[in-house]
């Protein structure tokens, strides 16, 4: 298994006492495509983070097993899981304007991830740059990698992410919301190129959002968390014969343009499901 | 209230982002306008509401053109809701203060009557009212810039995006809502997204724009059973069905 999470447990210390945000998340990921779905709040980034020991200081977090490859993450120290991150993981984030050097030029950062990971001459680095911005689709590589952060569109700079992700070959992708800030043609091609290459390259996907029918169409399996906890799991081709009534809800209160309603179905929260 | 918009035209610096778009919307009808990032639609809208003073072309509500510049009066019968409930509030002002602010301004009496009023018509407790934003949910915060834009009884409400930056489940509360206030004040409405599904929900027709043209006009109908031309309202539609399902 690449990633094991047991009863992962996540919580915040503040002046009225313990809040916790993840309670008792318990997840497996091989090479294989799982989505993690879940509104704001439901703990679904945390648990992405937890799993690169990237969160907030103040965190709280306990588990019976966080592993990744078979390397304990709780008990792992910074210089390990700086060989975790990046070079075996990769991380693509929802707002490429944030994630980019806005004073480097892509190609210069795409070939800095590269070298930081394999080394070799600068000159490698940036040949291996632009064959990677070739491999992420983008048409004219050399000269977007001539270019800056803000000379490209959202998409092309997304797929600048991925390119980066991928230059150390890793084993796992997270993406976290990796299309929320894109237009919907630019969501399904982005969401596509990180399918095929997730495939072609025999890596394991973690994809986080809020968007359920989303995710379905690029998973194989889901899993929906709602205020801490995963309240069911199941395969992305069984979604419409989900048993938990907070999954129902979700894609019940979807406006659908095939089939119209006056009145969109409110979801009732039922106090059961945060026991 | 009609609304009419005429070959309006909008350009920043020398480069041309809205060309030439016309519709007309009828009294209590509810239209939208759907497009991708920079095809100008927000543009369009934030020219009708006045925020956006550089224009060519006509705008006109029930007959009577606008210029680019806005009596007082006019902020009275047209509002505006914006995406962000987290951006669109003052975060140092309680509900209270917000919602007083636009019958200050025109010096309207009643001010207690009304704020408790347009809080039940949003269907916020009216606890609410001595909070600050941060203490409301993005749901919460989204109704109570719905309720800002009400308390002047306005009679057009444009909206852009107004929930994009919600959870589905609150969408449709919001959505819900939206509907429910236009049937009982018989408001008209200009909607901006980007979400078809969104707009063929709460609209009866819809503009597409595509690089600062409106390229196409139909029925919310007509869009749902695929009777549409531009390509690129084809394109849209058909991402929108293909995502929208479950595989």
């Amino acid at each position: 298994m690449l990633v094991e999470i047991k009863n992962l447990r996540i919580g915040f210390e503040s002046r009225t006492g313990l809040t916790e945000a993840v309670r008792g998340v318990s997840l497996t990921l091989g090479t294989e495509k799982l989505g993690i779905v879940g509104e704001s709040g439901s703990g679904k980034s945390l648990t992405a983070r937890a799993l690169m020991k990237l969160l907030p200081k103040q965190a709280r977090i306990a588990a019976d097993t966080l592993a990744f490859d078979g390397i304990d993450i709780l008990t792992a120290d910074e210089r390990r899981m700086r060989q975790i991150r990046g070079r075996r993981a990769g991380f693509i984030l929802q707002d490429p304007k944030y994630s980019l050097n806005p004073v480097k030029t892509i190609g210069s950062q795409v070939a800095e991830a590269w070298r930081t990971h394999k080394g070799g001459s600068r000159r490698e680095a940036m040949e291996a740059a632009i064959a990677l911005l070739e491999q992420v689709k983008i048409r004219d590589p050399r000269a977007v990698a001539t270019s800056y952060p803000h000379e490209v569109s959202g998409g092309m700079g997304q797929r600048v992410m991925i390119a980066m992700m991928l230059a150390p070959d890793p084993e796992l992708l997270i993406a976290d919301e990796p299309t929320s800030a894109l237009d919907a043609t630019v969501q399904a091609e982005i969401l596509r190129l990180i399918e095929e290459l997730v495939s072609e390259r025999g890596m394991g996907l973690l994809l986080i959002s809020h968007d359920l029918p989303l995710v379905s169409h690029f998973c194989d399996r889901v899993a929906v968390m709602y205020a801490g906890r995963v309240m069911e799991e199941l395969k992305a081709s069984e979604l419409l014969s989900a048993r938990h009534p907070y999954t129902k809800g979700l894609i019940d209160c979807m406006p659908s343009l095939s089939h119209p309603r006056a009145r969109l179905p409110v979801l009732t929260r039922d106090p059961e499901w945060l026991a | 209230m009609t609304i009419e918009v005429d070959n309006l035209r909008i350009r920043f610096g020398t480069r041309e982002v809205v060309k030439g778009v016309s519709f007309r919307v009828e009294g209590g009808e509810s239209f939208g306008i759907v497009g991708e990032s920079g095809s100008g639609k927000s543009t369009v809208l934030r020219a009708m509401a006045g925020l956006n003073q550089q224009w060519d072309g006509r705008i006109a509500f029930s007959g009577r053109m606008v210029e680019g510049r806005r009596e007082p009066a006019f902020f009275r019968t047209v509002q505006m809701v914006f995406q962000d409930p987290y951006g669109s509030l003052h975060p140092r002002q309680t509900i209270d203060r917000i919602l007083s602010e636009l019958p200050l301004v025109h010096g309207m009496d009643g001010i207690d009557r009304r704020i408790a009023k347009v809080l039940s018509d949003v269907a916020l407790p009216q606890s609410a009212r001595f909070r600050y934003p941060h203490q409301l949910s993005g749901g919460q915060r989204q109704r109570v810039a719905i309720a800002r834009a009400l308390i002047a009884n306005p009679q057009v409400l444009l909206l852009d995006e107004p929930t994009s930056a919600l959870d589905v489940s609150v969408q449709a509360e919001i959505l819900n809502l939206l509907s429910d206030l236009r049937a009982e004040r018989r408001l008209t409405y200009v909607m901006v997204s980007h979400n078809l599904s969104v707009i063929a929900h709460l609209c009866g027709r819809v503009g597409v724009m595509i690089n600062g043209e409106m390229v196409e006009q139909v029925s919310a109908e007509d869009l749902r059973l695929g009777r549409v031309h531009h390509p690129h309202t084809l394109e849209l539609r058909s991402l929108s069905v293909e995502l929208e399902e479950p595989v």
